[in-house]
């Protein structure tokens, strides 16, 4: 088993390493740098540029340098000393922009993945165990719907009916009251009253998928001999569907587990950026609009690095799970 | 836990109880299962299907009983309504299914117990166990077969789990599983198809249940592997005192081991009484007819192909030389080091196949056959060795060694006849366009006349020329082999690699096909290689033998002699392992057994 590990993160390695150059290249797509821009801004506003300072930046940046060279240097600074470098919009380190932001992203994106999951899998266990009845078609159809229905749209009206309903303020993750104030169990139950409504509008898309892979992949499964075999037992209907197929059918979402790490991250951009919300994503299409290029680098970074890490845990949860993986039969 | 497990034995009780027969006499005491007007129907779009129509029989407390009948005829649906586990539309719909465990207890009606209710939940497994075709597709891949085993185990009986433990490892060695400790933890992939229905007769019989229904349990087993799974099952039979219910299309196998037969058909039952009287007196049409189309017997003559007509020795079409094929397989990844498995597939195979003969290629799953056929058809590019093929023209060519492009003119000469007549044709082509393909890939017809020779081969096998427009599954399985003939012959060929070409019919249907066969050899001159596990087949029809033994050819010869004088240990345990279609034979023929360094299970 430490050998497959240790085998599957040393493949990860060489992939991290083109994925990092292909990021810092689109970063550096835009013309101009960063410097100059706000070399040419501080000038129009009237105010002097400290040489030394900008030379000082120029140096560490390597700006001006060959790409290789640049690379080496942001690549350099973020192995070595955890240093994104610096945002050109909010003039703080990178690092910190992300790391304000990053608890209230995971917090969102943790509940939307439990919500979605919780709702997902047994509503499509159910749908295909009752294939062809009223509850089958009503699952379905709602899975539709939501899936249908655009993001901001339904994440607009569920904003109105938190505000007519429950006199919630609209947008954002806390009431005004608390938005500076020091975390207690008054900003948690705030915090909770708010997250409902982007985990309701981002799991509602997410499931109407996941049921209808689920109660496929169950369908395919229900049939084979060994449920048979199972009912042949002697064992009651609930107990062999638990442990049979839905195990079986349970595969394909452990192998692509993973993929949601990234999601945890960067959240969905869109929904966050309707709701005000102070995640990640929003932060990201910021930095993009306005060509902050250490800001959205070191974000995309993040998220493709992510990416592969997901992918080797789902991997790795695979192999645990499934045997016909862990000895190669599959 | 303890809590629920009494509240449902004591519901199994009480619906048992209301299931149970009084009355005079519902049903023979020496009987253990009596079915009476037993319908079993399956609800589809297409309407109402009786899979199982009016079915009575009775199965002797003790005795071992088969139903025989080819595939469609009601056998499976009948053994699984018994314990109503029918596939999903199936439905159990009227008739009793009398069950006497004691021939002093009472009688109880399964047919009237709710499907899913714990009543027919305490039957199944405990009192009756239920073994399947195929132990790969029927055993859960991601659980442990020890795991799977002791499921019944605690469901039925309460035990602690180090008990269960013992017990599954006690019945796994019951069953001639060697090294049950290490077994226990294995899966179903890690096994060999013999060892998994040894696990799974070991689950059907963990809580000793009286009546055992095995349905096809050798069907997909080797003939020496399903010898010894009916010798396993007659020995286990014996010392556990249960009774058997045998599901099989296989009348030698019948004779074997059957005390009554059941002959079945379009879901009625057509036959039933001892098996002395079913082979040798059958009352019946269609028992006849089945019997008839038994190979060893005989009574259908095949035209006798045409070494007759060919002047003595027949110059070979192919000759194989020193043929090797070589796979690599990578074995153990995870907790093993990983190391590349090279697995000779086929080994230094030397063999001549005259022209217009019929050459026998027999052998077990896995002992390289199919893969010397491909070779011959190089859909596998061999290893090492050479493929002399002998053109219309008299020239020589060495197949093995020539490119793709080279070997294009070849492939029309060389063709192929498929096992599985469903997975072999595309269902979204028709008739016209399977047969037709191979001609207009290759160029050598087009428009009218492709058609025309379309339909005119199709006559050739036996089917009508206004066919041609349909789907292939407006067709039964033998029409669609014709199909995957009139496909393989449309080229014009020489050799035909026939790859198991009728293990997948019906026996009545099997002799058509064969005779077929027989009657294109001889009216096209056509060679074949006969690719077969059955030898009943390949005595028949072929007029000479090659028996493959782990990618090696251990005997070759003609037919007549390989089967009357086997050379080989191997092809005598071979031939000692087929069923004697004679219940008056059982037991005048000692088994051999084949032991080499290579066959470790």
């Amino acid at each position: 088993m430490w050998r497959f590990i240790a085998m599957r993160v040393l493949h990860v390695i060489p992939t991290l390493i083109v994925i990092s150059m292909i990021a810092f290249f689109i970063i550096q797509l835009p013309p101009g740098d960063f410097l100059s821009t706000q070399v040419a801004r501080l000038e129009a506003a009237g105010q002097s540029v400290d040489q030394a300072q900008m030379d000082a930046l120029r140096e560490r940046y390597g700006i001006g340098d060959p790409f290789w060279v640049q690379y080496a240097k942001w690549i350099g600074n973020i192995v070595l000393h955890g240093d994104f470098g610096l945002s050109f919009q909010f003039q703080q380190p990178v690092s910190t922009l992300i790391a304000d932001r990053l608890p209230l992203t995971l917090a969102l994106g943790i509940a939307t993945l439990m919500f979605t999951w919780a709702i997902a899998l047994p509503a499509g266990i159910y749908s295909a165990i009752k294939q062809h009845t009223w509850g089958d078609y009503t699952i379905s159809g709602i899975g539709f719907v939501a899936l249908a229905v655009p993001q901001f749209l339904a994440a607009l009206v569920l904003a109105y009916l938190g505000f007519a309903l429950f006199d919630q303020s609209v947008g954002g993750m806390f009431s005004p009251e608390y938005v500076n104030a020091p975390w207690g169990v008054g900003k948690f139950v705030d915090l909770l009253g708010h997250l409902w409504i982007p985990v309701v509008v981002i799991g509602l898309a997410g499931t109407a998928g996941i049921i209808r892979v689920t109660r496929a992949n169950m369908l395919d499964e229900l049939n084979k001999p060994y449920v048979i075999t199972a009912r042949a037992k002697g064992l009651s209907e609930g107990r062999l569907v638990t442990k049979y197929p839905v195990r079986i059918a349970m595969n394909p979402f452990i192998s692509t587990a993973g993929w949601h790490l990234p999601s945890l991250f960067d959240g969905e951009i869109i929904v966050a950026q309707v709701l005000a919300l102070g995640t990640i994503g929003p932060l990201l299409l910021e930095a993009l609009k306005s060509q902050d290029m250490y800001l959205a680098g070191g974000i995309i970074l993040i998220i493709a690095v992510l990416t592969v890490i997901g992918t080797l845990i789902s991997d790795l949860l695979l192999a645990a799970v499934d045997p016909r993986v862990r000895f190669g039969k599959a | 836990m303890s809590r629920r497990r009494r509240t449902q034995e004591r519901d199994a009780a009480r619906e048992i109880a209301a299931a149970t027969v009084g009355g005079d006499r519902p049903m023979d005491p020496g009987s253990v299962l009596e079915l009476q007007h037993l319908c079993t129907t399956f609800h589809t779009d297409e309407g109402a299907v009786k899979a199982v129509d009016d079915v009575s029989l009775r199965i002797r407390r003790g005795s071992t009983t088969c139903i025989v009948g080819e595939s469609g005829s009601g056998k499976s649906a009948t053994a699984r309504s018994i314990i109503q586990v029918v596939d999903h539309p199936g439905r159990v719909e009227s008739g009793r299914v009398l069950y006497r465990p004691a021939s002093d207890g009472p009688v109880v009606d399964l047919a009237a117990l709710d499907a899913t209710g714990p009543g027919i939940r305490s039957i199944r497994g405990r009192e009756i166990g239920l073994v399947f075709q195929e132990p790969m597709s029927s055993l859960s891949p991601v659980h442990t077969i020890g795991d799977q085993i002791g499921e019944v185990l605690e469901l039925h009986e309460r035990l602690a789990p180090a008990a269960v433990r013992e017990r599954v490892i006690d019945d796994l060695r019951r069953v001639g599983i060697p090294r049950p400790e290490e077994r226990a933890g294995a899966y179903t992939f890690q096994l060999s198809g013999g060892m998994r229905q040894r696990a799974m007769i070991a689950m059907a019989l963990v809580c000793r249940p009286s009546l055992l229904i095995a349905d096809e349990p050798t069907t997909a087993l080797d003939v020496t592997t399903q010898a010894q799974i009916l010798d396993l099952l007659a020995e286990l039979k014996e010392s556990l005192g249960m009774t058997l219910m045998f599901i099989t299309h296989d009348l030698g196998v019948v004779a074997e081991i059957a005390d009554d037969v059941v002959v079945m058909r379009h879901g009625r039952v057509v036959e039933h009484g001892p098996v002395d009287q079913i082979f040798h007196e059958p009352r019946h049409d269609y028992t006849r007819e089945l019997l008839a189309a038994l190979p060893q017997r005989g009574a259908v003559t095949v035209t006798e192909p045409v070494p007759a007509e060919v002047p003595a020795p027949a110059r070979p079409l192919l000759r194989i030389q020193d043929l090797e094929m070589t796979f690599e397989a990578a074995a153990g990844t995870m907790f093993g080091r990983r190391r590349t498995e090279r697995v000779n597939a086929v080994d230094k195979v030397t063999l001549d196949i005259p022209e217009g003969s019929t050459v026998g290629l027999v052998g077990e799953s896995g002992c390289g056959k199919t893969t010397l056929g491909r070779c011959v058809l190089r859909a596998y590019r061999p290893t090492a060795g050479k493929l002399f093929y002998t053109g219309a023209d008299g020239r020589e060519t060495d197949l093995a060694a020539l490119s793709e492009k080279e070997l294009l003119p070849f492939r029309r000469q060389i063709r192929m006849v498929f096992q599985d007549p469903y997975g072999s044709l595309n269902p979204r082509m028709t008739v016209r366009q399977v047969i037709g393909e191979p001609l207009r890939v290759a160029g050598l017809a087009s428009g009218s006349e492709l058609d025309g020779r379309v339909e005119e081969m199709l006559v050739r096998v036996g089917l009508k020329r206004s066919m041609a427009g349909r789907y292939p599954h407006a067709f039964s399985g033998g029409e669609r082999q014709r199909i995957g003939i009139a496909r393989a012959l449309i080229t014009e060929p020489r050799l035909v690699v026939a790859d198991e070409a009728v293990s997948a019919l019906d026996v009545s249907v099997r002799t058509q096909i064969l005779e077929l066969l027989a009657e294109l050899q001889g009216d096209l001159g056509l060679t074949y290689l006969f690719i077969s596990h059955d030898l009943s087949v390949v005595e028949r029809i072929c007029d000479q033998v090659a028996v493959m033994y782990f990618g090696v050819l251990v005997e070759h010869g003609p037919a007549e002699q390989v089967f009357a004088d086997p050379r080989h240990g191997y092809t005598r345990a071979l031939l000692s392992a087929v069923p004697v279609a004679d219940p008056r034979l059982r037991g005048t023929r000692e088994r051999v057994v084949y032991e080499s360094e290579g066959s470790a299970a």
